[in-house]
């Protein structure tokens, strides 16, 4: 039976990953070539953690929705990756890193999988810069380094505004390699659709080829989830359309707990929503905040204007500007966290003092950048991301300020893992954004890379060969044995129900409509009222659905409407985990604020006395969920109220 | 505005293909040209009729996957983005619009505007990487790169594998994209000892897959979404040259 014992090495903390390395378990190389790992999903995660398994000798297959291992959305990315090297001379360490990412995340991650975390940090810039990723450089031919939101030194490594996918295409081309060694074999336009577990331990899924739509049955020792985050739940977010969580639930489904799924991250600089017929958020690097400053009006007569179209920006006099981060936050100013960011421009919106057509926009000001630094410095640190900008909104980001506002970005909550990865369906892994281990409540930037390369480099391939090395006696198994066939019955019928339902509203409709419940009750300001109100909607929903949706096509062809079907079903299921686990967590941290739960000043509000744990939500059937909690202790790091002021 | 579509469909590999006219009414100047395209399919599902397929995923200019051949021009009539960032306000209210997939025989519709593009992957595969195991990498910093040479590999290596570049080739030559990878390496000191190897590779695979070859027009680089150079491409011809002589 499952159950929370994270099996974190005993020991200080400092030296708990060298005394894990020192005492794990190895498999030899030639009992490697006898075992098959699983991985689905080819970003940071699944991509670094392929190639080097496909390094040591293992036989992996890897899977993907998308049509190439290199479209996985890491590639997004703009920013940076965060690493303890201290090149600037600026103070930086490795528990200075850890320090940040444990405060910045609120108090609500795990101090021994953020110190190593940290501890491998610099690894992975080294073997990055091994796989040629041309980061920035200093003329002294240096690597260079920029800061970032929650930290006072400039820790970040960056190329231009693509850092997420120059170090995926490092990982995709680690993992060519591999492909064409035959270590790992891909299947691409691949989908996971159920996970099959034999004598208790994962032993492999069932997959639909995207193309022909036949279910397939695959074979691994162990299996890898690296799948990525549930920000489409929100429908509207910076994900890409297909992101989805439909891998991590089903395992969910299966056994493996949920953890802290409301922790979930609203990203401050994002382009503002401009229509019904919107399909996507774009996002405005963070990096951005490094020069530009967020202001609205002073005035709500000025923001009025600004709305009706009747002034400009540039109309509002100096005077009359309220830089709102640097009046609140002098210590950090426009470089506060995230979620501190994302909450003071709601306030200021909501207050009335937001600007653009909707009134819910802020400025993003570089005319004192311009000014200091020249246009063609401004130019050559951002100017693809003001290219995109322009052309998204058809504005001139030189003349007129950014205006920009919060969108879900990134969910720190995920599959609960022990600090080998390993989920509580023993031989099953997650691995990147899908599962919920370092941020806690709060993702600091440029942190999301280093996760998913830390992961898949560095932790995984080490961790799972402790308990591979116990399975070296199971020969593979045959994929007709009854939990396979039975797996892909699951499947299949699951499908056809799903067509039989001959509604009359498309899939996309249901989606925008859980966007909307999720987004207003379960969005930057949550309530109980709100939280309960959004759990009845969103089961409705999920009722209205199954009764009246509309897929086209048939099953045994390619067919973008059921796949979208699929993952929005699964949504449907984790939206109200979600609200759950919101309504059940009486305190506000980081990304998830309890308008209940907070200081005169609109702080957050945490409650350590009751809820310092991680919330690991077990599934019963649906609808139904059991909460079970690992406790977090603090040994090394005195916990404090977090200020940025 | 109001839009005429003329569209590409075909049931699969196998099957034939025709352009099918839809219409469509009232799309916002400041809708995507894929949100329109979502109108579209959302207004056919309601009548019971198959969508159109098409690939797209990140829609932010970056992952590489939308691929649509609109009005003769890959990616469309805006120069410098892919189609997912195309926006309606680069068309007139009562226009045409002809959207067909990438046509080149070794990327082969896999249905309507979905074509099949592992070719790419195929030519990474030859060589595209630099043959470094995970662990025991040496200190960053004891490998410098000129700025100069730093951002020029980083402009090389900012292709998104779109595969435009091959669509507006009239011979199909895929000689842009192996070019670009070619680049983003010899421009680094790091994978000098396999730098040889890597270019006869790819070039080999990227011929023997039946992609075209290059007779300078440059319609790759007018194309391309990334602003890739034509000068990757002489860089290219130069490190094969090289290889083959040396």
């Amino acid at each position: 039976m499952a159950d929370l014992n994270a099996k974190i090495p005993s020991g200080p903390l400092t030296g708990k990953w060298t005394q894990y390395k020192n005492h794990q378990n190895l498999v030899n190389p030639a009992n490697k070539r006898k075992l098959d790992v699983i991985i689905v999903g080819t970003g940071l995660a699944g991509a670094s953690a392929a190639a080097s398994l496909g390094e040591m000798g293992f036989n992996v297959k890897i899977f993907c929705y998308q049509d190439s291992p290199r479209r996985a959305h890491s590639i997004a990315a703009q920013g940076g990756i965060n690493a303890a090297k201290n090149y600037p001379n600026d103070g930086d360490n490795i528990y200075r890193l850890f320090y940040d990412t444990i405060k910045g995340g609120d108090y609500r991650s795990r101090e021994s999988n953020v110190y190593r975390l940290a501890e491998v940090s610099n690894n992975i810039i080294d073997q990055c810069v091994a796989q040629g990723v041309p980061f920035a450089r200093e003329y002294g031919g240096s690597l260079e380094n920029r800061s970032f939101g929650g930290a006072q030194v400039s820790r970040t490594f960056f190329a231009r505004g693509q850092t997420g996918q120059q170090l995926l295409l490092g990982a995709y081309s680690a993992l060519s390699r591999q492909l064409k060694m035959g270590t790992v074999k891909l299947f691409n336009r691949h989908e996971m659709l159920e996970l099959v577990i034999v004598d208790g331990k994962a032993r492999g899924i069932i997959a639909r080829d995207l193309v022909t739509g036949k279910l397939e049955r695959h074979f691994g020792h162990a299996v890898v989830i690296a799948t990525g985050g549930y920000g489409n739940v929100f429908y509207l977010s910076t994900n890409a359309m297909g992101s989805n969580v439909s891998a991590c639930w089903q395992v969910f489904k299966k056994g493996a707990w949920f953890a802290n799924p409301c922790f979930t991250q609203i990203h401050p600089t994002c382009i503002p929503v401009h229509g019904d017929y919107q399909s996507k958020l774009t996002l405005m690097s963070e990096s951005l905040r490094n020069d530009g400053r967020i202001w609205v009006p002073k005035n709500k007569e000025d923001a009025e204007k600004h709305r009706k179209g009747l002034i400009k920006a540039k109309d509002i006099r100096e005077e009359d500007r309220d830089y709102y981060l640097e009046r609140r936050y002098p210590a950090y100013g426009n470089l506060v966290p995230r979620d501190v960011a994302s909450r003071a421009a709601k306030e200021r919106c909501d207050a009335g003092y937001g600007v653009g057509s909707t009134g819910l926009a802020v400025f993003l000001d570089f005319e004192e950048s311009i000014k200091r630094l020249g246009r063609h410095v401004i130019e050559e640190r951002y100017g693809n991301l003001f290219q995109m900008y322009e052309k998204i909104v058809d504005e001139n980001p030189y003349e007129n300020p950014m205006m920009i506002y919060p969108a879900v970005h990134y969910t720190m909550g995920g599959i609960w893992v022990d600090y080998e990865l390993m989920t509580t369906i023993p031989g099953l892994y997650a691995l990147g954004e899908a599962n919920y281990s370092d941020h806690g409540a709060n993702r600091l930037g440029a942190s999301a890379l280093m996760q998913g390369l830390a992961d898949g480099y560095f932790v995984l391939p080490y961790t799972i060969q402790n308990y591979l090395s116990g399975e070296i006696r199971i020969p593979r198994m045959s994929t007709d044995k009854n939990e396979f066939v039975e797996a892909e019955n699951t499947v299949r019928e699951r499908i056809n129900k799903l067509m039989s339902v001959k509604g009359t509203k498309s899939v996309d409709h249901f989606h925008k409509e859980l966007g909307k419940i999720m987004w207003e009750f379960v969005g930057m300001g949550r309530n109980e009222a709100g939280l309960k109100k959004a759990i009845e909607l969103i089961r409705a929903l999920r009722t209205e659905f199954w009764k009246d949706v509309r897929i086209t096509g048939g099953i045994e062809e390619l067919n973008p409407e059921l796949e979208k079907a699929s993952r929005v079903a699964d949504f449907l299921e984790m939206g109200e985990l979600l609200a759950l686990d919101a309504l059940n967590r009486n305190e506000s941290c980081g990304g998830h604020f309890r308008e209940e739960y907070q200081t005169n000043e609109g702080e957050c509000l945490r409650n350590d006395q009751d809820f310092m744990y991680v919330a690991a939500w077990e599934f019963l059937k649906e609808g139904e969920f059991k909460l079970n909690k690992e406790p977090l202790k603090y040994e090394e790091i005195e916990v404090k109220q977090r200020i940025y002021k | 505005m109001k839009l005429t579509l003329k569209i590409w469909k075909q049931q699969d590999a196998h099957s034939k293909g025709k352009f099918v006219t839809y219409s469509l009414d009232s799309i916002s100047p400041n809708c995507s040209f894929l949100e329109m395209l979502d109108i579209l399919n959302e207004q056919l599902i309601r009548k019971n009729e198959e969508p159109v397929a098409f690939d797209h995923d990140c829609r932010e200019g970056i992952c590489g996957t939308c691929s649509l051949y609109i009005n003769g021009r890959p990616h469309g009539p805006d120069d410098a983005i892919t189609t997912c960032q195309l926006h309606m306000r680069k068309f007139k209210d009562g226009d045409t619009i002809i959207i067909e997939p990438w046509r080149a025989k070794p990327f082969p519709v896999v249905k309507d505007l979905i074509v099949d593009r592992a070719a790419f992957d195929k030519i990474i595969q030859e060589g595209g990487y630099i043959s470094v195991n995970t662990g025991g990498a040496a200190e960053a910093n004891q490998i410098l790169v000129s700025k100069v040479n730093a951002e020029l590999s980083m402009d090389a290596a900012a292709c998104i594998g779109c595969g435009a570049c091959v669509a507006a080739c009239k011979n199909a030559s895929a000689m842009l994209f192996v070019s670009a990878k070619v680049s983003h390496f010899a421009l680094l000191p790091q994978g000098k000892i396999e730098a040889k190897d890597r270019v006869k590779k790819m070039v080999a695979m990227m011929d023997q897959l039946g992609f075209g070859n290059c007779t300078n027009t440059y319609a790759c680089e007018a194309e391309c979404p990334k602003l890739i150079s034509r000068s990757n491409i002489a860089r290219m011809n130069r490190e094969f040259i090289c290889a083959k002589v040396s």
